[in-house]
């Protein structure tokens, strides 16, 4: 066989492997998400006992209070994006441990199971109403959603997939900040996602964030705050410095509703606080008037 | 005993001995000072390094602009909030050549401190620090920075005005600028604040200065709930000059002179300058657009994981 054919052959059975992978990853993460009838839980807000499947129907929010959930990555994708479009990229990162801290692999893989994610962050493929574009979603019950190597990695090729097949970026951040356990690796993660972000906006393609309950930290620092568009959920908490740390400094009670999304909206750093129940309809929308007719 | 009780015994010793005069104590005493010195200042920890880069008598970022440029010009102000005086931002010549010089200024007292926040800069700071560069690149002027913060500051009026997104916005720009950035830590370089100005074609950095991105206090407090174990905690989070150097992290070290920068401001002056320049003049080759390529490519392979082979999948698989 001549040169090219080998190329071709090993291209093919590279495709395949992929979609072997995703197949396998997407029947495993459903399965995981069957929850019993009678699963009570207390909301954060409201303290109220509520009925979990009742919930999650109503579209995770707390049917007594409004309280918009912590979605999982999978929930979120299955929830914002048409049924069965959602092809996932990026598989296969492993998270190292550069600083040799004792009991950070045993910890990694204590969500993975946990979660059934590589890491805090998936992104791929998918379409809203028909409209394609690049999706990320971070996850916050991974590692409270933090930002090492892979998860930066990653959003970093989330930006050049979206400039490979020109496509619009939206991502939904949901994280504690840089994680500290890959130390100065982390803090550059920083710096790589924002240049990632920056490329892609210099090509003229939208990038739409929309900021879940927590983000804060370097994600917020970084391309967290870079979105053309700037959505939020209600009631999450957005801000660089953690809450606690601002009273430890400034040894005070912080005000009600302080580094909550209305009050950014308020201070003019979000575009809209949108309820999660109109949140693909806009999402559309906003996706439809940006659409490239080349 | 870490370098600050060292540094305590060495002066104690120093005096012991010019109170003495001439008497035949006196050789011995210069023995043992030499000894000392020789044995016991050198050998620095992580936590010896810490302290030193957060030495009172260290010198700051205004010292080394003013040995650096005589014709500093300082320009303040972000044209939208205010001006942040924890940021120094203007123009100078270094050698001839002017550069755009953006600081973070801790104080030599405690009133200065007062007045410049202990380095920790707010948003309007780093708007500022982005005007001026903005400047910068319309002039094609290079950009020095010198980082020395124990981070952005975490109030209040600072989260109101938006800390996070003013650093994403220094660092999304930053990454477009077509002129060279050179970023150099002299001092502490604490997290994303320090990032905001550190996003350079060429990061140098003083031997003993830290960039780390928690303080070992901090890391300290939330791996074992106990903040007085920060030594331990430097020492594992390899934010050392030499561990930065050995993951690739920043490019130059800049050696200080016996003791630390404050033993001799005059020399450490002197090796940043010279450091400065030949970066400069190895940087001054590049066109813009490499300018930009390479500060970008840089960054994009900063990271430390791994990923499948994929045409090993199926084995792996089984």
């Amino acid at each position: 066989m001549n040169k090219i054919g080998e190329t071709i052959n090993k291209r093919k059975k590279l495709k395949h492997n992929i979609r072997l992978m995703n197949e396998e990853s997407r029947v495993n993460r459903e399965l995981d998400l069957d929850i019993p009838e009678g699963l009570y839980d207390k909301c954060p807000k409201c303290g109220k006992l509520t009925n979990m499947k009742l919930n999650i129907e109503n579209d995770y929010i707390c049917k007594n209070c409004g309280y918009h959930f912590r979605m999982r990555a999978i929930d979120r994708i299955k929830y914002i994006l048409d049924e069965d479009s959602f092809v996932e990229k990026g598989i296969g990162y492993i998270t190292l441990n550069p600083l040799y801290i004792e009991g950070y692999e045993a910890k990694i893989n204590k969500y993975k199971k946990e979660t059934s994610l590589d890491e805090a962050y998936i992104y791929g493929f998918g379409q809203i109403y028909g409209e394609p574009c690049i999706i990320g979603v971070m996850d916050s019950h991974f590692m409270m959603g933090s930002m090492g190597s892979v998860v930066g990695e990653k959003v970093a090729k989330t930006f050049e997939y979206a400039i490979y097949k020109k496509l619009p970026v939206i991502i939904f951040t949901a994280s504690g900040g840089a994680r500290m356990q890959e130390g100065i690796f982390s803090l550059m993660q920083m710096a790589k996602t924002s240049a990632a972000v920056a490329k892609h906006c210099s090509l003229g393609y939208l990038y739409v964030s929309v900021l879940t309950d927590p983000t804060t930290g370097g994600v917020t620092a970084s391309f967290a705050s870079l979105g053309d568009i700037i959505l939020a959920e209600p009631n999450a908490l957005i801000g660089f410095a953690g809450p606690r740390v601002i009273e430890q400094t400034i040894n005070q009670k912080l005000p009600e509703g302080f580094q909550r999304s209305e009050f950014l909206m308020e201070k003019g750093f979000i575009d809209q606080v949108i309820n999660r129940k109109d949140l693909k309809k806009t999402l559309h929308q906003i996706l439809q008037m940006h659409r490239r007719t080349v | 005993m870490n370098i600050l009780d060292k540094e305590r015994k060495l002066q104690v010793l120093e005096k012991n001995i010019s109170d003495l005069g001439d008497s035949e104590s006196v050789s011995k005493l210069v023995e043992e000072v030499e000894k000392f010195k020789k044995n016991e200042m050198t050998k620095l920890s992580s936590w010896d390094k810490v302290l030193l880069a957060r030495h009172p008598k260290r010198p700051k970022s205004r010292d080394f602009i003013d040995y650096l440029s005589k014709d500093f010009i300082e320009f303040h102000g972000d044209r939208l909030f205010g001006d942040d005086k924890s940021i120094i931002g203007g123009i100078g010549s270094i050698d001839g050549i002017v550069f755009t010089i953006i600081a973070q200024q801790k104080g030599n007292t405690v009133e200065e401190n007062i007045k410049r926040n202990f380095g920790m800069p707010h948003p309007e700071g780093y708007r500022k620090a982005l005007r001026l560069m903005k400047q910068a690149e319309k002039f094609n002027r290079p950009i020095l920075t010198l980082i020395d913060t124990p981070g952005a500051y975490p109030g209040l009026g600072a989260e109101e005005r938006g800390q996070g997104f003013a650093i994403a916005e220094n660092l999304k720009e930053m990454s477009r600028l077509t002129v060279p950035v050179i970023a150099v830590v002299i001092g502490e370089g604490g997290s994303g604040g320090a990032l905001a100005l550190g996003f350079a074609n060429e990061v140098l950095m003083l031997e003993n200065a830290i960039y780390s991105i928690l303080s070992p206090e901090g890391y300290a407090s939330i791996v074992w709930k106990d903040s007085s174990k920060a030594p331990l905690a430097a020492e594992q989070m390899k934010i050392t000059a030499a561990d930065l150097k050995d993951f690739d992290i920043i490019d130059e070290i800049i050696l200080e002179p016996f003791g630390g920068a404050h033993f001799n401001p005059e020399l450490t002056f002197e090796k940043t300058k010279k450091c400065i320049m030949d970066t400069y003049y190895h940087l001054s080759g590049l066109a813009r657009t490499e300018l930009q390529y390479q500060r970008n490519a840089k960054v994009r392979n900063f990271g430390f994981l791994q990923r499948f082979n994929y045409d090993n999948l199926k084995e792996v698989r089984k």
